[in-house]
């Protein structure tokens, strides 16, 4: 074992809860979500943790570590001093279940909200035909793990409960931006970002990119290039005259 | 704190944040350098003087409008007449002012550093409301590509001013002097801003679902997506060196400074 470390771990569930110290034995190479199986092992065996893959690929383990929301399986022990105290949440944007684990449905019913792919209705499954140069720029957000570390530390919703019913957040601006850059997808996502997953209330702070273990380049290339295409069917006189003459070509 | 990390059903914790980590120093600096720059840049725009010398123009003046400018630095005549007294400056400033404003990485310093919306990830706002870019005045924000497009015609203007900074103080062709090599490197930074820039990204190729059927477009996509990511680099240093270009050019019309010439 390599030493000793000071762990604050919040317990507690809807109604109260507190940050209790532990000091739990750490090993060479062990991350934070090994040290919390070690605490449930020897000290708390109440603890409760969500995890799964340990591999940084389920998105399951999501928990804030010292105020910055991350993957427990990703956060290496070595990254904070032997000295240090280490403290571990629950993510704050979310209701809390019951110590490190929270409820994150809000994100289930997001999802549910956004229509699925609707391919050309002259073609069945299966006869789809896509050049990889028009596909691969909406590869990046396949991605996403759905940890939700980018909904939780997106301050429209962590710091304004009441924007959650008109706001969809980054994990979504990105699969609207998938579907809205696929070259077969039928439906106008453009003007639904705006109108009805509140595209408009991102001020870009770019903490989603920030915080992303997949590293995919949330703002700058899903949630931007949304509110682009936004101004140009919203927003922009000249876009909107050069459509009106037929004098712009469809993209 | 009954709203956001306070609200009811989320972990009770009490604090805005938990952060450990300097996160405000970023923020302090994005304030020091852009508000020095605000007054810096005040007081040379009301200043109108020292913004010509020897074939060197200020950035902060060109083009320079108004009759009351030295000819060699109103390249593109005095549209303005003689009604204009004030400083020429005040006719131009707001189109790079506008671009800069509106322009998305300097939205998110400037909504980090001034309005703390967030201060930093995770560090709790102080408003109790919040709605986002969805109401005036920032819906303007969206005007963004045409100051992407008037930015690129001061680009092309302050390139010609380096152009002519090939002159010597007699006009003649083929010198270049200390002063030349700032009015380049300014011009350059300005364009790598510029071609960096989101709206451009999105203008040249972006919008497109169809790659594939616009292969040049899909190239210049490519290019300007390699430069993105270093927009937010290019938006500092070229906010600096359109300040430090004025401040020798200043320098030297003041005297202050001999402009070395090189051959």
């Amino acid at each position: 074992m390599g030493y000793l470390a000071s762990m604050r771990i919040w317990r507690g569930n809807s109604a109260d809860g507190q940050l209790e110290e532990h000091k739990v034995e750490v090993g060479d190479g062990e991350v934070v979500l090994d040290v919390i199986h070690r605490l449930q092992a020897t000290q708390t065996p109440d603890l409760a943790v969500r995890w799964n893959c340990k591999a940084g690929k389920c998105g399951s383990c999501s928990v804030e570590i010292n105020g910055k929301p991350r993957l427990m399986c990703m956060t290496r022990m070595n990254t904070f001093a032997e000295d240090e105290t280490v403290t571990v949440t629950p993510l704050r944007a979310f209701p809390v279940i019951k110590d490190l684990v929270t409820d994150v449905s809000f994100n289930y019913q997001k999802a549910r909200e956004i229509p699925a792919f609707k391919g050309p209705e002259n073609l069945k499954p299966g006869e789809y035909r896509m050049a990889q140069v028009d596909v691969q720029r909406s590869q990046e957000f396949r991605k996403c793990i759905e940890c939700f570390l980018c909904q939780d530390t997106c301050h429209v919703i962590r710091d304004h409960e009441e924007n959650k019913p008109q706001f969809a957040g980054p994990r979504f601006f990105i699969r609207i931006a998938e579907l809205d850059m696929h070259p077969l997808d039928q439906l106008n996502r453009t003007k639904a970002a705006q109108e009805e997953h509140g595209l408009g209330m991102c001020n870009i702070t770019k903490c989603c990119t920030d915080v992303c273990p997949e590293h995919i380049k949330i703002t700058d290339n899903a949630i931007i290039p949304m509110k682009e295409r936004v101004v140009d069917k919203k927003y922009d006189p000249l876009v909107w005259l050069g459509n009106t003459i037929s004098r712009r070509k469809s993209d | 704190m009954e709203n956001g990390v306070g609200a009811p059903g989320r972990a009770k914790i009490g604090v805005r944040h938990l952060r450990t980590d300097k996160w405000w120093i970023s923020p302090l600096i994005s304030v020091v350098v852009l508000l020095s720059f605000i007054a810096y840049s005040t007081w040379r725009a009301f200043e109108n003087d020292f913004y010509y010398v020897d074939h060197l123009v200020s950035p902060f003046y060109s083009p320079c409008l108004a009759t009351s400018c030295p000819p060699e630095a109103a390249i593109l005549g005095t549209p303005f007449g003689d009604w204009w007294t004030l400083s020429p400056a005040l006719l131009i400033l707001v189109f790079p002012l506008g671009f800069r404003l509106t322009c998305y990485y300097y939205r998110k310093t400037y909504y980090r550093a001034f309005w703390m919306s967030p201060s930093a990830c995770a560090v709790a706002e102080p408003h109790k409301k919040y709605t986002g870019e969805t109401r005036q005045p920032l819906l303007l924000q969206n005007s963004h590509r045409y100051f992407f497009f008037a930015g690129l015609i001061f680009n092309i203007i302050l390139t010609y001013d380096a152009i002519i900074a090939f002159k010597n103080p007699a006009g003649e062709w083929g010198h270049m002097s200390v002063g030349t090599l700032v009015l380049l490197a300014n011009a350059i930074f300005l364009w790598m801003y510029s071609l960096s820039c989101h709206s451009c990204r999105h203008a040249v190729g972006g919008r497109l679902k169809h790659f594939s059927a616009h292969p040049f477009r899909y190239k210049m996509w490519t290019f300007v997506s390699t430069l993105n990511p270093h927009h937010p680099k290019f938006a500092w240093v070229s906010l600096i060196g359109v300040a430090l270009c004025d401040l020798y050019v200043r320098s030297v019309a003041t005297g202050q400074i001999t402009n070395f010439y090189i051959f």
